[in-house]
Parts: C-alpha cells; structure tokens; sequence
C-alpha cells in the first residue's frame, strides 16, 4: 500500500511550496490519488511557510495532515510545530544546517541532513529543499526517481534542471546512509 | 536610508508585520510624531483601513477604530460627530480609499468633515499579493493586469488628491513621498500641518503619500524607491493641491 | 478521456468557467479566492472574453446583472465580506430572474474576521443574505473535481430556472491543489435567452425591460408566486447529495459538506475499527437542502444525527428541520479558520455513543 501524507515546513522563499508541489506531480504521474494544501495569510510573508501533501492509492480524506507520516523541516520553528504531528514509526527529515536541536521524538526515524552544505556543494543554496527531497523519495519509496525528475523537467525551470537533479541524488545518498 | 528616528511615544513598542524595506512603517512614525509634537495624542481616534496597513490599531498608541474596506471616512465621520472635540484621522491605502471606498472618502471631503486623511498610494493592492489599483499606473504589471494595465480595457489611474481638491469641503490636500530624506522631511510638515488645521476647527484635510511595496512590485527596497521616484512622482506630482488657510499660526 | 492536470481549487473555478462558456468575468480581490481573477485575468483576454475587476463587489454584482440581462454567461467570485456587498445585488438579480453564477470561497467571519477556511455564510447563502423572497441554489462541492464539475452544471441550472446559482466552497478548497479533468458534462436543455434578454430591439416589436420593481401589491404577489412556483420546480428536480456508509443499521449519522465531509470520512474509518458504525450525509445542494436522504436513515440510525461544521451551528438547522424531532441531533463544529481533526471528530462521536449527551 502506497500512503504518505507529508508536513513540508520552513521560512518562506526556501521553497517549501515548490518541494511538495513536485512530488504531487509525480504522485499524480504514478496514478496516485495526491493533494497539496499550503498554508496561506500574512504569515508567509518572510514568515514561516509549510504545506501538506498526500500521496496514496486510498481515497484522500482531509487534505490537512494532522497525523505526518513523513515531516519535513527546514528551520527550527517548524520542527517545534510540527515535530509531535508525526505518527509513532514515521519519519523526520531536517536541514541540521538550520535546525540546532536534536529531535525529541524516539519511536520515530531520524534523517538529518546538512543541506545547505551539501546543495551549496551542488551549486547553490537555494536548492537545499530539493536535497531534503530527494532523501524523501529515496527512503520512503513513494515514487520512483524517475518519476520525481519527470516532473522537475515538465514543471520546473529548465536551468536548474542538471541542478536541482545532482541535488536530488546527493539526498538520497543521505537517505542511504 | 539616512534618516534616525526618535522613538515616538505615540506608536506602540510592537514589532509590526510590515515586508523588510516597506515605507508603512516611516508613515506610521511621521503621524505618531506629528500627534505627539502637537500633544494630541490623548484626545485622537485613528481609523485603520482594510489593507497592509489593517493592524495599525496595534500600532499607534491612540485610541483606534477598525472600519470595514473602504469605510474609514464614514466610521471616521461617526466618531467626530460623536466626539467634535477629538482628533479623528483615516489611514487608507489606495484600493481602500480609491475603489472600495470612493464614495465614503468623496463625501467625507464634500461635507467639509473636520477629519484627517492620510492616503498612502503605492500603485498596487499590497495585502491581498498585488493586484491592480486604481492608482496602478499604465503599463503597470500586477496580478490582475499580467500584460500590463490597458487603459483601452481597464481605464487610466485616478489622481486622488487632484480630485478631492476639487471639493469645496477640502481645505487642505498635498501630495509627499518619502522615497529620500529630504522628502520625508517634506511628508512630516504636511501631516503635521494636517492635524494642525484640524485642531483648529478647518475642514477636510488630506495628506496623499506615495509609498513603495517592494514584495508586489518585485524590487529591492533601494530598486523600490528608484521605481517610485522615475514612474510614480512623473504621474503624480508632488506639491499642495489646496490650501484655502495658509500657515497655521 | 480527458487529460488530468494538476490544479488549485481557485485557478480550477476560472477554468471550468470557461469550459461552461463563461463570457464576462467581474471581481474585485479578497482572500482566500483572489486567484479566480487573476487567473480570469490571464485567461480571459486571449480568448476574446471579458474580464474586468470593479472598484468594488458592490460594482463587480452590478456589473453581473448588466451582463446577464444582456443574455451571457456572467460570473463573479467573492470572500465572506465581498459577499456581504454583494448580497443586494443577488436580491436584485434574483428578483430580475436573471442567470449568473456567484461563487464564495468562504472565510471566517463575522466582520473582518479572518481569512482562515470557514464554513460560516450557510445562513447568507442559504436563508437569503439579501432581502426579499427569493432563493439561491447554493452548490457545495468538496474535492477541486466537484468544484469543476459543479461550476459547469451551476451555469446550466441558472439558465434553466433564471436564477442565480451559489457555489460555496472554504478557503481550504480554494487554495489546495488536486488532480482534475475536464470532462463533458451531462448535456441539459438550456432554454433560449431571445424572450426575455435586453439585447436592442433590432427589430422587435415589444421592449424588453430587467427590473425587479413592481408597485402594485398584486403585481408584487403574483411575481413572487411566480418564483415560488420555480423554486418547488428547483426543489423537485435539483437536490443533490451522497451517502457514505449509511446502508443497514448504523450507530450515528454525520452531516456534512464540503472539505468538512472528507474529515468525516477519515473519522468514520478510525471508529469504524472499533466497531461503530458512522454514516454520512453529504449535501451537494445546501438549498434545496437534501430533507429526503435523512428522512430515509432516520429510523436505523441508533443515535440519531450530528452535524459537524466550520460553523458555531448554522446547517444544523436545517437537519433538525428534516429530521423532524424524531431522533435526536447533535452539533460539533470549529470556528474563526480552526479545522477539526478526524480524531477530534472521532472522539465527538464516541462520546455520544457511549451514551454521553
Ligand atoms: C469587502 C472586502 N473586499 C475585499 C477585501 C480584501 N482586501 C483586503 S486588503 C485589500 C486591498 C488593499 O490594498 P490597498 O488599499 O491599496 O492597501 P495596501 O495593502 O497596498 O497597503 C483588499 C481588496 C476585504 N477585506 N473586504
Ligand atoms: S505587501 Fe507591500 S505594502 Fe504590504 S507590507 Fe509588504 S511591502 Fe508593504
């Protein structure tokens, strides 16, 4: 059974939209039943920005997780939110660049990753969400790979294609791990 | 920008909510400045607007009415004709005075209303992500004019002061910027100068303020000001539209 | 089949209003429904259509009317507050027999409120909102699909009826993205507009005049007879709703529409587990409002009903008014832009169950 319901959490203009907007086209290419909810007001103004996204092959009920099976996170206010919202047995993924605590939360799996290093490395900052990303899909399995850079190429910017796809790999190494 | 302000005590020690860069916040500090400088501050009752600037009911230390989009005048002349000896002023950007809001801010001047209009033009709906205004200038690119405003299609910018002045209620209305010191030296005498007349019993007073919205026009705060001072000031000129008092003794 | 796209319940609306052959587009920003006009705005230029944003709702409804008394396909799309404006227009419209479609992508109220999904303008949309006899068919669908689907077919019922159709969504529906298609709706006989529109004689004999002004008190009667006439005609033929799980003997009938409706569901599955059994009632049509569907499950439902709601209880009205006292019915709802979880939903549920009242 392919379910994932996915908190993806941070300071606007990190590109948190954007992370589980792709991942909702892949769902959708891989005939998942998938819905993205962001948040939306005042506060996303250089405020903070999360989204809700849900990929299963069941009907989805409410669009709004409350029960994540994956969070992801890339500042420290939204691992505060958000870190007690994962199911016993789920996932955290988060940027340790930007999150200077450990997680509370021992019945669950732990990823973390330094991505703004390792995007850096890549070649830019900005991409630090696609690194996060790329863990995601690689350890939970939810889509293939293939079908994420599908839909990085249909509606992503084509510059930052090459990019955005070393960003990826170099996450699910980490993933890996 | 080069200007230090003191802190004033007639706006509260809150961090606001207004995007990095934003002019808002000079505005907010020139009124609260005038308000304490005239030692009103005990007796006026602001009217914040339904736009960026919605929340300055916890800003401003006065006392503070939240109006419905566009109405300031109207709950702003309910309050005066209440209270005839309080100072009552609006703060509007321009989808709340200038579409929304027209008519309540064309009869609030027309009937001479004793009231402060402190009217920030920034060319574009800034709370609600940047959607054309009626102050949005030709050409101009926002959300709900992607290819540009058409005047063929969706009609020319209204000058605003221009036209209040137009009005026999209006005794004073000037256009100021606050996009260099200088001009903020300026925008600081004429709302002074507004609420001064207002102590006096004079009419309707309006200071019309160009302002930038660097998030819904896609600049940097300093590319802001630039784009203020090369597009806007041509359309809308700076100066005293009306003065029927004079100097305020 | 038609291709699925990936698409927000606000760009979604633009779009099937276009399918529908929508004409004239007339808006005025509010959050959380802004992105229907700047959707219009991009869209409706390139394909020769009308898209204009007023100086306000009040302008936008006015415009409307002009539109659909000319005989075209109109729509405008507001907030809470934005409907409030409009709400005199609706009368008007309403009261002209004119075909529009005026969607409400609901926040929370009242006064500014917030602009948090909210599910509060049931009474606005369905009890009037504007003065005078008249009705609004209020559609509320609860996926973006729905919501395509919806606003096609709500073009059609305003031009069978001559009557302003509502679709209601939150703030939730509005903003979220979900796959959708644009299919071929169920082909419907629309009458011709020729009889009655103010187009310019052009060689027609007898003026035609849009007005809802009758001085005569027998006038006014007969013309609101008329309508009620068409509004039994609407509650006969136009009542929509789904039923989820509730064949057989049940523990507790939920109502619900809306985003709200699929909380439900995910409640209803967590008790489901333990043994009790949930149904639901989800109206399509807030008015007319489904009295039969819960006429039909008042004798095997245990419990009786609950009606959970965006809302400090509005729809529960109606519930109550269709199940007639013979069961009893409970009300759970959040308000101000809160969203219950299936959990807390669930937890409602049990309790009443367990015999807690
Ligand atoms: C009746 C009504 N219509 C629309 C809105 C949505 N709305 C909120 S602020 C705003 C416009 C704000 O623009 P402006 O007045 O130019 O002020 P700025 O945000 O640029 O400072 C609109 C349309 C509302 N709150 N109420
Ligand atoms: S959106 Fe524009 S007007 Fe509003 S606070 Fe930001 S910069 Fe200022």
């Amino acid at each position: 059974m392919a379910h994932q319901e996915i908190i993806f959490a941070g300071f606007g203009g990190q590109g948190i939209l954007s992370m589980g907007k792709f991942l909702a086209y892949a769902g959708m290419d891989e005939n998942l039943n998938v819905s993205w909810l962001p948040s939306y007001g005042p506060e996303m103004r250089g405020g903070t920005a999360n989204c809700s996204v849900i990929l299963t092959n069941e009907d989805i009920g409410s669009p709004l997780v409350t029960d994540a099976t994956t969070v992801v996170v890339m500042n420290r206010p939204s691992l505060d939110k958000f870190e007690h919202a994962i199911v016993p047995g789920g996932l955290l993924i988060m940027d340790s660049d930007l999150v200077n605590r450990e997680s509370e939360r021992k019945d669950i799996d732990v990823i973390k990753i330094p991505a703004q290093t390792v995007a850096e490395e890549v070649g830019s900052k900005k991409i630090a969400n696609m690194v996060l990303l790329g863990a995601f899909v690689e350890k939970t399995g939810i889509v293939p790979m293939k079908a994420l850079l599908k839909a990085l190429k249909e509606h992503g910017k084509e510059q930052f294609y090459e990019l955005n796809k070393r960003a990826l790999e170099r996450g699910a190494e980490y993933a890996r791990k | 920008m080069a200007v230090i302000f003191e802190p004033t005590k007639a706006l509260l020690d809150v961090p606001t909510h207004y995007c990095p860069g934003c002019t808002h916040g000079i505005i907010h500090r020139l009124v609260g400045e005038a308000l304490e400088e005239l030692g009103i501050l005990d007796r006026t009752v602001g009217v914040a607007p339904v736009g960026c600037a919605v929340l300055a009911y916890d800003y401003f230390a006065c006392d503070m009415h939240e109006a419905a989009h566009g109405r300031a005048p109207a709950v702003a002349t309910g309050i005066k004709r209440a209270l005839p000896d309080n100072i009552v002023f609006t703060y509007q950007g321009d989808g709340d005075l200038a579409a929304i809001g027209t008519a309540e801010i064309v009869h609030a001047a027309a009937r001479g209303e004793k009231i402060t209009t402190i009217f920030v033009n920034n060319a574009i709906y800034g709370m609600t992500g940047g959607q054309m205004a009626p102050t949005t200038l030709p050409g101009q690119v926002t959300e709900t004019s992607p290819y540009g405003r058409n005047i063929e299609t969706q009609g020319y910018p209204v000058r605003v002061s221009e036209m209040i002045s137009t009005l026999d209620g209006a005794v004073y209305v000037e256009r100021v910027s606050v996009d260099t010191p200088g001009n903020v030296f300026k925008a600081k005498k004429a709302i002074k100068k507004a609420f001064e007349l207002q102590t006096k019993g004079a009419g309707f007073t309006m200071v019309e303020v160009l302002s930038i919205c660097p998030t819904n026009w896609g600049l940097s705060p300093v590319e802001a000001l630039k784009w203020l001072r090369d597009n806007m000031i041509p359309y809308y000129p700076l100066g005293v539209k009306k003065d029927t008092i004079g100097e305020v003794k | 089949m038609a291709e699925k796209v990936l698409m927000k319940g606000n760009e979604a609306i633009g779009e099937a209003a276009i399918h529908a052959g929508c004409q004239c587009f007339f808006g005025y920003p509010i959050t959380p429904q802004t992105e229907v006009a700047a959707y219009m705005a991009r869209k409706m230029p390139k394909i020769g259509r009308v898209f204009l944003q007023a100086e306000s709702e009040v302008a936008a409804i006015n415009m409307v009317y002009g539109a659909a008394g000319s005989g075209v396909r109109v729509m405008t799309s507001s907030s809470s507050p934005g409907i409030s404006l409009k709400a005199e227009g609706i009368s008007y419209i309403a009261g002209a027999e004119l075909p529009c479609v005026i969607v409400n992508i609901v926040r929370g109220g009242p006064g500014l409120g917030s602009i948090q999904p909210a599910q509060s303008d049931y009474f606005q949309a369905t009890k009037g909102g504007g003065h005078g006899d008249y009705r609004l068919v209020v559609f509320a669908p609860s996926s973006v699909q729905e919501m395509v689907d919806l606003i096609q077919d709500a073009f059609d019922v305003a031009d069978i009826y001559r009557n302003p159709v509502m679709v209601m969504g939150d703030g939730m529906l509005g903003q979220m993205m979900e796959p959708v298609e644009f299919k071929e709706r169920p082909k419907r006989e629309i009458p011709s507009k020729d009889s009655w529109a103010a187009t310019g004689l052009h060689g027609r004999k007898q003026h035609h005049v849009i007005n809802s002004l009758y001085l005569q008190p027998e006038k006014l009667e007969e013309h609101n007879k008329k309508l009620s006439k068409k509004y039994a005609e609407i509650e006969k033929n136009e009542v929509r709703y789904e039923t989820y799980n509730c064949e057989g003997e049940v523990d507790l009938v939920v109502a619900a529409y809306g985003t709200v409706s699929r909380i439900v569901k995910n409640a209803i599955k967590i008790l489901e587990k333990e043994g009790i059994k949930v149904g639901l009632i989800r109206p399509i049509t807030l008015w007319p409002f489904p009295k039969k569907a819960f006429e039909e499950v008042t004798g095997r439902t245990k419990h009786g009903f609950i009606s959970v709601e965006l809302s400090e209880g509005q729809m529960v009205e109606d519930v109550m008014l269709s199940v007639k006292g013979r069961k009893p019915v409970y009300f759970y709802g959040r308000s101000g832009g809160m969203v219950p979880t299936p959990a807390e939903i669930a937890g409602r549920i049990r309790a009443i169950v367990g015999g807690e009242k």
